[in-house]
């Protein structure tokens, strides 16, 4: 297991780079912790993969180094840097038996004879495909060959990080569901440094202790499930963690208010570090919202309103904004003459998409 | 759904039972009839029964031109698909080379057979061709119309010149089709070049290798005009293979009941190996599987 350090880490597919939009990974600086279950989040074509392919060495950044324990591996290939990664889609030797395929990574590794036998056996019982070990792979489904990928991933002892890229796309819900619980598990046990990298967040906040959101090239913020939800650095990671994600509305400020709209929202935090001449937005997830029909909250109208079992999103117009709120199940949804109730301590704002923090 | 038949949906069939008729059943009878019967002019025929066959499977001639044949094939065969996966494995996956290897390869496939032959016949001469007279000048011996040795090596070097590109084409649109994430996987495995080719690249040959061997095997136990233009079956008859010994016998010597009984025979081993090559590796491809 291994600390993983991205030095001024940036990467470019073209041959001749003129601007910043060239990079398929713009700079970013890192301390991965040792033991640590990282999730990379982002939509397609942000630049997980290629991060993650250049940590595994299958890519040579353009710029920058990655250090593994202290120690530069940039230059080093693949085979050297003791690294185990599991892909998108299934990668089984067809030849060879579920057995072999799971021992091929410790024998081309000189491992000796008996300890491949065990460590291939324990790890055939963690998948549950003890019985399958004499099996051809070829002849496996789906899910098994994956789980054929993830087992060579697992099986060595020894490796610095295991880097998973959307491993669970090919595998059935509630299988995918069961095989998170297990990784987590192993994780748990063996301590392995893991970095998982997925689209999905629901993927991404129940298997990691840290999210690293990516958006165009970028890692726009790296915290916990709770950080990502509660203080989103950027909008795109409002929008993009919660369902539904985050309102987002231009605003002015005024004091000690946001205002939307000529309606004053209080706030609490970020106001005295506000840049000169940015454009300013407010953020407010719809879980701290609420509707009443008391106050002197603004009077919204309601568009529509979605049941979704355990909650409601009633999508409510404020002028020209649209806003979701989160109802309860058993509240009701005022039908006229509703009044919007804002949180305080949960009101973010943003400059240029950027939070506002206190200075 | 019941099932509906309407027995006139056979007369849909008829336009290319009648072109095979034409073209393929009606010429294959004419080499029957002759296989079975004698004739001694005047267009008239005897019915001599299974006495061709006979004659053609006892005799030295047939015996000693169907070795040859096997050895070469067997030859060219274990030459050209090590070959041909080599250069397929040797060549560039993308960039501007491809196009440039690719058009190399295609160039020896898109000569004309006979041309072939007079290229090597010319080359191969001690008085004006390059390779000829350069081994001469080396003072190597060499003379293929007199060694048959000599003769046997030059065919050899003709053949795989002239074919083992249709291996490599065949075996690099087979590992063109390998997804990357494979080669990425094997190197995460600290797989060795080796066990790359074996337990990657082979496996995903297989099924286009097949198709090489088959193709291979075929074409060369049929082969006539490149050994024809060289040496013409000579020196002697050392390079006389099956299809210059059947046109000696049916054209030069007019024995059209022999000629056609050993057609017949000729026909059936091309099949039969063909079968048993197909059989075995479509099996072991199951096996696989």
């Amino acid at each position: 297991m291994a600390k993983i350090e991205l030095n001024g880490l940036a990467h470019s597919y073209m041959p001749h780079i003129q601007e910043p939009q060239d990079f398929a990974l713009k700079e970013l600086n890192h301390v991965w912790e040792d033991g640590g279950a990282y999730a990379l989040l982002g939509p397609s074509g942000c630049g997980k993969t290629t991060l993650l392919n250049i940590i595994s060495g299958l890519l040579k950044p353009t710029h920058g180094e990655i250090l593994f324990d202290g120690e530069a591996v940039t230059n080093k290939a693949t085979e050297d840097r003791n690294i185990a990664q599991v892909f998108q889609f299934p990668v089984v030797y067809d030849t060879m038996t579920v057995y072999d395929n799971l021992a091929f990574p410790l024998r081309n590794r000189g491992v000796g004879a008996s300890e491949i036998d065990g460590r291939v056996r324990e790890i055939a019982e963690l998948l549950e495909m003890s019985d399958t070990l004499k099996h051809k792979a070829s002849g496996l489904t789906a899910d098994a060959k994956q789980k054929i990928s993830l087992g060579r991933g697992l099986v060595r002892a020894d490796v610095s990080a295991i880097l998973f890229d959307e491993p669970l796309t090919v595998i059935d819900p509630h299988l995918k569901w069961q095989l998170r619980s297990q990784l987590k598990h192993l994780h748990k046990r063996f301590n392995y440094t893991m970095v998982y990298v997925t689209h999905d967040q629901t993927e991404a906040l129940t298997f990691a202790d840290k999210v690293v959101v990516m958006y165009d090239g970028a890692v726009v913020q790296m915290g916990t499930p709770e950080e990502l939800f509660e203080r989103p650095k950027h909008t795109f990671v409002g929008y993009f963690i919660g369902s539904p994600g985050m309102n987002v509305v231009p605003c002015h400020i005024d004091g000690k208010q946001a205002m939307v709209a000529g309606h004053a929202f209080a706030m609490e935090q970020g106001l005295s570090n506000i840049p000169a001449g940015a454009s300013l937005e407010v953020g407010i997830r719809p879980e701290f919202l609420s509707l009443t029909r008391e106050g002197t909250g603004p009077t919204v109208s309601i568009q529509k309103v979605e049941d979704l079992g355990r909650f409601k999103v009633a999508s409510v117009r404020l002028e020209d904004h649209e806003f979701k709120v989160m109802v309860n199940e058993e509240d009701e949804v005022p039908a006229d003459g509703a009044r919007l109730v804002v949180d305080p301590t949960h009101v973010n704002l943003y400059a240029n998409s950027h939070l506002v923090e206190e200075a | 759904m019941n099932k509906w038949s309407d027995n006139r949906a056979w007369w849909l069939v008829l336009p290319v039972v009648l072109i095979v008729a034409f073209s393929a059943v009606i010429p294959l009878m004419t080499v029957v009839n002759y296989a079975f019967q004698d004739t001694f002019g005047n267009n008239e025929f005897y019915w001599a029964g299974i006495e061709w066959f006979q004659e053609v499977l006892r005799s030295d001639r047939f015996h000693g031109a169907l070795g040859r044949q096997f050895l070469f094939s067997f030859i060219i065969l274990s030459i050209e698909i090590p070959l041909g996966i080599a250069i397929a494995l040797a060549m560039p996956k993308k960039g501007l080379w491809v196009p440039f290897c690719l058009i190399l390869m295609a160039l020896p496939l898109l000569i004309p057979w006979n041309v072939v032959g007079t290229i090597w016949q010319i080359f191969g001469r001690i008085d004006i061709g390059l390779l000829g007279a350069t081994l001469d000048g080396l003072g190597i011996e060499y003379n293929y119309t007199q060694n048959a040795l000599d003769a046997w090596v030059t065919l050899i070097v003709m053949d795989v010149w002239h074919w083992t590109s249709l291996v490599v084409l065949l075996c690099y649109a087979g590992l063109q089709s390998i997804p990357d994430a494979y080669y990425q996987a094997a190197r995460i495995d600290g797989a060795s070049k080796w066990a790359t080719f074996r337990f990657i690249q082979l496996p995903k040959m297989n099924r286009v290798l097949l198709i090489a061997v088959l193709l291979r095997f075929m074409d060369s136990f049929m082969i006539y005009t490149e050994p024809f233009v060289v040496t013409g079956g000579g020196p002697g008859n050392a390079t006389t293979f099956l299809s210059i010994d059947l046109v000696q016998m049916a054209i030069g010597q007019f024995d059209l009941g022999p000629a056609a009984a050993m057609s017949l025979v000729y026909f059936l081993i091309i099949l039969l190996f063909s079968w048993v090559f197909f059989t075995v590796m479509s099996y072991l491809d199951r096996a696989e599987s």
